[in-house]
């Protein structure tokens, strides 16, 4: 079982600047989904965006205690166009 | 580091077909939602190759490495790796995914 609160703290000390919110999608601890709006995006491909998040989770993710996350990535640009 | 027949393996899938998934279970039975989701997105833009990983441990490994990318599906359109099943079900959103299959 994984703690939202845990991932998200993960990736907001990883990312600098970035805002993330996580919902456990099956209340099973293991499949969440995520919504990651970080600074750090800027000027990079979706891949790139998604590998940034996925970094600091690695382990969790190979051990299959993260089984899913489905992520939406934003710059704060592109956030504040979506937000309207 | 990943064993270089299974990175020529990888190389040649990936070059000889222009859609290709890395997915659990096959095209008619997928296993996960996500890949299932991956699948139903592509399908109206070709044939696709699938490879399905749960038959081959080595291959569910092995191409986590040679993407840099932890999580199956992962889906290559025209040689390149696009992503996984959120990537997809973004461009498939913005209507981006008919350019990258004829581009």
């Amino acid at each position: 079982m994984l703690d939202p609160q845990v991932l998200k703290a993960r990736l907001e000390q990883a990312l600098a600047g970035a805002t993330v919110e996580i919902r456990d999608t099956t209340g099973t601890g293991d499949h969440f989904e995520a919504r990651v709006v970080s600074p750090t995006f800027v000027g990079l491909s979706m891949v790139q965006q998604h590998q940034q998040v996925y970094a600091p989770l690695q382990d969790v993710l190979a051990t299959g205690e993260l089984h899913a996350l489905a992520l939406k990535t934003y710059t704060p640009e592109q956030w504040s166009k979506v937000k309207r | 580091m990943i064993d270089e027949a299974l990175k020529a393996r990888f190389d040649k899938e990936i070059s000889e077909n222009p859609i290709v998934i890395y997915m659990k279970g096959n095209l008619l039975f997928p296993q996960c939602g996500f890949s299932a989701r991956a699948v139903q997105l592509l399908q109206p833009f070709g044939k696709i190759y699938s490879v399905d990983v749960m038959k081959e441990p080595a291959v569910r490994d092995g191409i986590k490495l040679y993407s840099n990318w932890p999580t199956i599906p992962q889906v290559y359109i025209k040689g390149k790796f696009v992503g996984g099943s959120d990537i997809v079900a973004d461009l498939a959103e913005r209507g981006e995914l008919e350019a990258l299959v004829k581009g």
